[in-house]
């Protein structure tokens, strides 16, 4: 261990993709023995420094001392070695294999290692004695799959520190675990942190922040904000520091003026994934959702437009009740759900821009079973052109596209579909200033025009900029809603990590 | 015009990278056509009688078989699917028919329904195997009715072929029309109906939609299991009609008719182009690719090449059409 009790020190760690920042001089220290929470927005840069520390990405500058050792990149296989362990969301263990056979995977202890011989016994008891260390009741040979996901993170665990890991990082642990075995985590990470390991902490549950890191690092836009002793701060700073950005005019709002109810869901369930959810959206509304990823958002709009199940609620569209149980169900209603993924599931990238604009009940353009082949192209040039899409001409394959013109062909594919309402789940991921404007302004247009629009962004600014009104999710449930006015980024960020009734 | 300064688009290059990926695929075919009309001329120089009309009839009369079967095994392919089961469903599907006629001493023109019928229900089930019970994957659940069509085919009549059949059975793979075998004519028709299936109605764009990205198909309200139905059960009744045909020709149908059936039209599918990736090919290519491959098996016949060798020959023909597959592929992602 080095002198000043400092294990990991990360010095000015930038790392550019194409078209962003992800990390910009990035400082963070942090001790053995210690437990140290990192905070930040969606896209604040957290993932990427995990990346970094655990070899998955090369930085473009900076350095990375730990144990007494700078490095200036780190690989996979090098951060394991010295002593870097991460605990992911997903878990990466093998659910057919017994929990010792987990934690020793790739690490086996041998009778005979010449001739691959397994010593099981060995493995077993070392393995009981590595749980028991843990205060952890599993049998060693049970197999891993029978396991909750609790115990299962705890195998995990138990892996790294089998590997001698000196510093742990959980990214988001207690995402999928009940109270109790987020209980049963922390006093696991109390233990190791007697025993001198150090954690990084990351989670949006500041609560759990609060209550168990010992220092926090905040980082906001791929930088560090700033770090300190949680004893002196509260939730409060936290969350002052997470959006401490002033908001600059960048959303070209232009508010229409509200009819009736056009989308009206009540009591929407879907076990373990959404409860309750109830809300109305109005003709010439922009409603949107805010939360961080995870909450529910996305879940809610593909329960609404039958991307997914539901188990229970009602859907009223247009004052009808309307029983959806696949896509086509929503989209012959009227709505139109344009996905965060458009290559994944927004578009068919290895066809044209007009095959892609007219792809949505298609059989429309036919007349007595045929398509004219001239009116599907010629209906797609004009919504093309209306959207001033970019491109050599109708055949040109979508997977050509820049992502903003991707976007805009996304958005005419549903404006083709004659939907009256439209939810879109990050419209602007992925696509740079100019086309996000655009994006914007064709939502102004929507509503003008009396449509509904939904609108699910990650970004705070941007649904703060957008939004009429604002619902906060967060675990599968409507944790607040406030109107345009109202909403500031503290309430949502108290909202979104859980709080109910901010004020 | 500040935002449009800002959209970074790079047209000249989106053009250009547009166009080449284009001029591969047109490189391509004209490859495979090019590739055939040379083994053709090879054939012709090494085997005089190769070029008589008699062979070439009976390569064409060979291949119209092939190439029905081809049309649903480029169906399958199309939705990056596969159907290995079309070689026993033709079997099956003739034998049913072989049964009604001769045991049932059912009419011709029944008997011809209960071939197709059959063809088509086989199709169907292969199609639920895949969209109702989930098998993983179509090569698993028509792999397994490969299985058991051909078990039962070679069940129902302890494994003897029928034979005698009535003109109205045997014409489609018998007669001609003027000089031209009505089979051909039957190819003919079934291609141009199926190129304008595929293009021209909603239907069969869906069927291109499905193969080139299930989930966005789906969440744009099509009916993906549908259309997936829809297809194995095509193939299935393009089986039968192949069954139909070749059992004209031979006057007799057999529960080993049809074997390996499916090699020779995967291999014919991707030599015409269409990927394995799914949503890409052109049924128009399908045929130089079943052309390809009847004239390789009947060159090499003609060749006396041994039997043996000629196997080895249509496998590495697959191996290395999927090879260029997966090539052509490549270029396509890195245009992207």
């Amino acid at each position: 261990m080095v002198a000043d009790g400092i294990l990991l020190r990360v010095k000015g760690l930038t790392k550019k993709f194409p078209g962003v920042v992800a990390l910009d001089g990035v400082d963070i220290e942090a001790r053995a023995g210690e437990i140290h929470g990192i905070c930040g927005e969606n896209g604040a840069g957290k993932s990427t420094l995990i990346k970094m520390l655990t070899g998955a990405y090369t930085p473009d500058s900076g350095s990375i001392e730990f144990d007494g050792v700078t490095y200036t990149s780190l690989d996979p296989r090098r951060a394991m070695g010295i002593g870097i362990g991460c605990i992911y969301q997903e878990l990466n263990l093998i659910p057919h294999l017994s929990v010792a056979e987990n934690i020793f995977l790739g690490r086996e202890m041998y009778l005979a290692p010449a001739f691959n011989v397994l010593d099981r016994a060995q493995m077993n008891a070392k393995a009981a004695e590595l749980l028991a260390d843990l205060g952890l009741v599993v049998s060693p040979t049970a197999r891993l799959g029978t396991l909750g996901v609790g115990h299962q993170q705890m195998v995990e665990i138990c892996r790294a520190v089998w590997s001698n890991a000196k510093l742990i990082i959980m990214d988001e642990p207690t995402s999928s675990l009940s109270e109790k075995e987020a209980h049963d985590l922390f006093r696991v990470m109390a233990r190791m942190k007697e025993r001198g390991v150090g954690i990084l902490f990351i989670s949006h549950r500041l609560d759990e922040v609060r209550e168990n890191c010992d220092t926090v690092t905040v980082m906001r836009d791929g930088r560090t904000i700033e770090s300190f002793t949680m004893k002196e701060r509260s939730v409060a700073d936290i969350i002052q520091l997470m959006v401490g950005r002033s908001i600059q005019n960048k959303y070209p709002k232009e508010p229409a003026p509200h009819g009736d109810v056009v989308l009206s869901v009540r009591n929407l369930n879907r076990k373990g994934v959404l409860h309750d959810i109830s809300f109305d959206v109005r003709a010439g509304e922009v409603l949107g959702f805010a939360g961080l990823v995870g909450a529910g958002r996305t879940e809610t709009a593909r329960a609404i437009t039958g991307a997914d199940p539901y188990d229970s609620g009602t859907i009223e569209v247009f004052g009808k009740d309307v029983k959806i149980r696949q896509p086509i169900d929503s989209i012959n209603a009227g709505i139109a759900f344009l996905t965060e993924n458009r290559k994944e599931q927004g578009l068919i990238l290895i066809q044209s821009v007009a095959f892609n604009a007219t792809i949505v009940k298609m059989h429309k353009y036919a007349k007595a079973g045929w398509l004219s082949l001239k009116r599907l192209r010629d209906t797609a040039r004009k919504i093309c052109a209306e959207m001033r899409l970019k491109t050599s001409g109708m055949d040109m394959l979508v997977g050509k596209l820049s992502g903003g013109n991707q976007q805009k062909v996304v958005i005419a594919k549903w404006l083709l579909s004659n939907a009256r309402i439209f939810i879109f789940d990050e419209p602007t991921r992925g696509i740079d200033v100019g086309a996000k404007v655009e994006v914007y302004k064709l939502i102004n247009k929507l509503v003008a025009d009396g449509a509904g629009v939904i609108i699910i962004c990650s970004e705070m600014e941007e649904v703060m900029g957008m939004a009429d009104r604002i619902l906060v999710m967060h675990e599968g449930e409507i944790t607040a809603e406030m109107t345009q006015q109202e909403a500031t980024q503290e309430k949502i960020m108290y909202a979104a990590s859980g709080f109910k009734q901010a004020s | 015009m500040s935002n449009e300064a800002l959209t970074n688009d790079k047209l000249p290059g989106d053009k250009s990278i547009a166009k080449s990926a284009a001029m591969t695929e047109k490189l391509y075919q004209l490859g495979v056509l090019l590739s055939l009309i040379l083994l053709c001329a090879v054939m012709s120089v090494l085997s005089p009688r190769f070029a008589t009309m008699d062979n070439l009839m009976n390569v064409a009369s060979q291949a119209a078989v092939s190439a029905i079967v081809s049309i649903g095994m480029f169906l399958a392919i199309l939705t990056a699917g596969i159907d290995l089961s079309v070689g026993s469903v033709l079997a099956l599907s003739t034998m049913m028919m072989g049964i009604a006629s001769d045991r049932w001493g059912w009419g011709p023109y029944p008997a011809i329904l209960m071939c197709l019928g059959a063809g088509a229900a086989l199709g169907f089930a292969n199609g639920l195997l895949l969209t109702k019970l989930r098998l993983p994957h179509p090569f698993i659940s028509t792999l397994g009715m490969q299985k058991m069509a051909r078990g039962i085919a070679l069940f129902v009549t302890a494994a003897a072929p029928i034979s005698m059949f009535p003109d109205e059975i045997q014409y489609l793979g018998n007669n001609s029309i003027g000089q031209v075998p009505v089979s051909f004519i039957l190819v003919g028709i079934l291609y141009i109906g199926m190129y304008f299936f595929l293009t021209r109605t909603s239907t069969g764009r869906y069927i291109y939609a499905v193969g080139g990205n299930k989930e966005a198909a789906r969440l744009s309200g099509i009916k993906v299991n549908g259309i997936l139905n829809l297809v194995y059960t095509i193939s299935g009744f393009t089986a039968a009609l192949a069954g139909l045909v070749l059992a004209g020709r031979v006057n007799a149908v057999y529960p080993l008719a049809g074997l390996d059936y499916e090699t020779d039209a995967i291999a014919a599918v991707i030599i015409g182009g269409a990927s394995f990736f799914g949503g890409v090919g052109s049924i128009a290519n399908t045929i130089i690719g079943v052309l390809l491959i009847a004239v390789l098996r009947n060159g090499l016949n003609l060749l006396n090449v041994d039997s043996a060798f000629q196997t080895f020959a249509i496998g590495a023909v697959i191996v290395v059409a999927v090879a260029v597959d997966v090539l052509r592929q490549n270029v396509l992602k890195s245009a992207r």
